[in-house]
C-alpha cells in the first residue's frame, strides 16, 4: 500500500507538471505536440521489454504478448518521432 | 543496479519534460523532439538493465518488427492525413499498454506460484484498469480512423450503443470487483472476458460521436494513449512509465478541454449528444429553402478581379482545403497578391480540419510562414479593415448566428468574423451544410459572394486569371 500511495502522489504531480508545460504549446503546434506525445506514450516498451526479457517467470504466450507489445510500442516510438520530425522542419523553413 | 536504472528512468522523464517544452517555439521545436528521442533511448537502455531481463533475442525481434513498420509510414503519410495517423498510433499505444497488463497478469501467476509475488489490491485494481483503458483505446482509436477517413458515418442507433455501453460498465463493474475480491490470480477466462468486453466498449463509445466531433476524439484517445501507459506503470510498479505516461495524459486532456470549448459544447455532450447534425440539423429542403434565390454566386474571373485591387487578404482555411489537398495552390495564390503589394494573413480557427493544428501544419507543408498563420482571438479585430477574406471549405466556424442569433443551436460558439470584412469569398462545392447540420447565414450576407466548386481547382482558375490580368 506504501508504494502504491507514492506511485499515486507521482502521477499526480506529473499530471499538474504536465498541464503546466503543455499550456504553453501554440495552437500551430498541437498538431506535431499530438505525434510527438503518440510516440512518447510508446514508453510503456518498458514494461514489455521487461515483461519478454524474463526467463524463469515467463510463459509461451506471456512472452508472444510480450514481444508483440514491443513491436507496437516500438511502432509509436519510431513513426511518432519521425513524423514529428518532418512536421517540425518544415514550420523551420522560413 | 536499481539505483542506476530508475536515476536513468530519472533523467529520462526530466528530458520528456524539457522535450515538450521545446515545443513551446516553432524555432526550438526540432531540437525538444530530439531531446524527446534521446530520452526514449535512455528509458529503453535502463529497462533492458533491469535484472529481470535476461534473454535479449525475442527483445531484438519486436523492436526490428516495431522500427521497420514506423519508420515506413512515418515516410509515407501524406500531411493531409496527419489525424489518421495520430488516431492509429493512439491505438496502437493503447494496444500495446493491453497487452503489457495481460503479460504481466499471466507472469504474476507463475511469480505466485515460485512464492515471489503477493497479490495486493492495488496491483488487481491497476491490472483492471489497464485493461479498461488500453483496449477502449485501441478499438475507439480504430472507429475514429474510420470515421476520418469518411468510411464510418454517423450513427442513427445512438440510443442502442449508450444502452451498450451501460451494459458494458455493468458487467465489467461486477467481473472487476469479483476479481479483486475473490479470485485474482485463477481467473483466465475472467480476464478475457473484461479484454472482449472493454474492446467492445471501446467501439460503441465512439460509433455515436459525429464524424465532426473527432477533433475532440482524438484529443481525448491521445490523452488515454498516456493513460493507458501510466496504469502499466501502476500494474508494473515502475515509476518512469507513470511520470511519462501521465505527462501525454495531461496533453490529451488540454487538447481536448480546448477543442470543446472552440466548439462551445461540453465533453459530456460531444461524447453521449450524438452528432451536431442529429440534435439540431434542419431537412434538405429547408436548407434549400433559406439559399433560395438569395445567394449571390461568382466565379474565378470576378475573384482575381477582385483580389488585383485588394489591400488586405485574409484567407479562411477549414476542412474543404484539406480534402481539396488546395494548400498548395493557396500558397501561391498568396504569393503572387503579396508581389502585388497585398498584405496576407491566414485565419486558424481551434476547430478547423479534423484535429487540433491540422490546418497550420498542411500550410507549413505548403511553406507559408508560421507567423502569417494568426489565431481566431488576434485575427478578429482586423477583419474590419480586410478587403477581401477568402473561405475555403469552412462553414460552422464563420456562421455569424454563433454571435448574433440567440436561436442558433451553435450561439456562443466563438467564431472568425469574416462577415466584417470588406468582401468575404466562400469557396465551397454546394450548399450542403456544416457539422452543426443548419444553414449559414453568411453565404446570403450582402457582402458575400459564393464561388462554387473544389478549392483547389478555383483557386487554380484564379492564378491563372490574374496572370491573364
Amino acid at each position: 500500500m506504501e508504494m502504491f500511495i507514492m506511485s499515486l502522489t507521482i502521477f499526480v504531480l506529473a499530471i499538474f507538471v504536465g498541464v503546466e508545460v503543455i499550456n504553453k504549446v501554440p495552437p500551430t503546434l498541437h498538431t506535431p505536440l499530438m505525434s510527438g506525445t503518440n510516440a512518447i506514450s510508446g514508453i510503456v516498451v518498458v514494461g514489455a521489454i521487461i515483461s519478454s526479457g524474463g526467463s524463469e517467470h515467463t510463459t509461451v504466450l506471456s512472452t508472444v504478448l510480450g514481444v508483440v507489445a514491443i513491436a507496437l510500442a516500438t511502432i509509436n516510438i519510431v513513426a511518432g518521432y519521425m513524423v514529428t520530425d518532418r512536421m517540425l522542419n518544415m514550420f523551420k523553413k522560413k | 543496479m536499481d539505483v542506476l536504472i530508475n536515476i536513468g528512468y530519472l533523467v529520462a522523464a526530466v528530458l520528456f519534460i524539457l522535450g515538450v517544452k521545446g515545443l513551446t517555439s516553432p524555432k526550438t521545436a526540432v531540437q525538444g523532439n530530439k531531446m524527446s528521442a534521446s530520452a526514449m533511448l535512455i528509458a529503453v537502455i535502463a529497462a533492458l538493465l533491469d535484472s529481470n531481463v535476461i534473454t535479449y533475442e525475442y527483445i531484438l525481434i519486436g523492436v526490428l518488427i516495431g522500427g521497420v513498420i514506423g519508420a515506413f509510414i512515418a515516410k509515407k503519410v501524406a500531411m493531409t492525413d496527419m489525424p489518421e495517423m495520430v488516431a492509429t498510433l493512439n491505438g496502437i499505444g493503447g494496444g500495446a499498454s493491453l497487452l503489457v497488463a495481460a503479460a504481466n497478469y499471466l507472469e504474476s501467476q507463475q511469480l505466485a506460484d515460485m512464492g515471489k509475488f503477493a497479490v495486493t489490491y492495488d496491483w488487481s485494481v491497476a491490472v483492471i484498469l489497464s485493461i479498461l483503458i488500453g483496449a477502449v483505446t485501441l478499438t475507439g482509436s480504430f472507429v475514429a480512423v474510420g470515421k476520418l477517413k469518411g468510411k464510418i458515418g454517423d450513427s442513427n442507433k445512438v440510443k442502442l450503443y449508450k444502452w451498450i455501453v451501460k451494459l458494458c460498465f455493468a458487467t465489467l463493474i461486477a467481473g472487476a470487483v469479483y476479481f479483486t475480491a475473490f479470485s485474482q490470480l485463477n481467473s483466465d477466462y475472467l480476464i478475457l472476458g473484461l479484454i472482449v468486453v472493454c474492446l467492445i466498449l471501446g467501439v460503441c463509445l465512439v460509433m455515436p460521436i459525429g464524424g465532426a466531433d473527432m477533433p475532440v476524439v482524438v484529443s481525448l484517445l491521445n490523452s488515454y494513449s498516456g493513460l493507458a501507459g501510466a496504469a502499466a506503470g501502476f500494474v508494473l510498479g515502475n515509476n518512469g512509465l507513470i511520470i511519462v505516461g501521465s505527462l501525454v495524459g495531461a496533453s490529451g486532456i488540454i487538447l481536448t478541454s480546448i477543442m470543446c470549448k472552440a466548439m462551445n459544447r461540453s465533453l459530456t455532450n460531444v461524447l453521449f449528444g450524438g452528432s451536431m447534425s442529429e440534435q439540431s440539423g434542419v431537412s434538405k429542403s429547408e436548407n434549400d429553402a433559406f439559399y433560395e434565390g438569395k445567394v449571390k454566386f461568382s466565379n474565378a474571373d470576378e475573384l482575381a478581379m477582385l483580389l488585383e485591387s485588394a489591400q488586405k487578404v485574409v484567407f479562411v482555411p477549414g476542412y474543404g482545403l484539406a480534402v481539396a489537398q488546395a494548400q498548395h495552390a493557396t500558397r501561391e495564390l498568396a504569393s503572387m497578391l503579396e508581389a502585388n503589394g497585398a498584405e496576407v494573413k491566414y485565419a486558424i480557427h481551434p476547430v478547423a480540419g479534423r484535429m487540433p493544428g491540422h490546418m497550420n501544419v498542411l500550410l507549413a507543408e505548403a511553406e507559408v510562414p508560421y507567423d502569417q498563420l494568426v489565431e481566431m482571438d488576434t485575427i478578429n479585430p482586423e477583419f474590419s479593415q480586410t478587403d477581401v477574406a477568402i473561405v475555403l471549405g469552412a462553414n460552422d466556424v464563420v456562421n455569424p448566428g454563433a454571435a448574433e442569433d440567440p436561436n442558433s443551436p451553435i450561439f456562443g460558439m466563438p467564431i472568425l468574423n469574416v462577415h466584417n470584412a470588406k468582401t468575404v469569398v466562400v469557396v465551397k462545392r454546394g450548399l450542403s451544410p456544416g457539422f452543426a447540420g443548419i444553414p449559414n447565414e453568411l453565404f446570403i450576407r450582402d457582402n458575400a459572394l459564393m464561388v462554387a466548386g473544389d478549392a483547389k481547382a478555383v483557386l487554380q482558375d484564379t492564378i491563372g486569371a490574374l496572370k491573364d490580368l
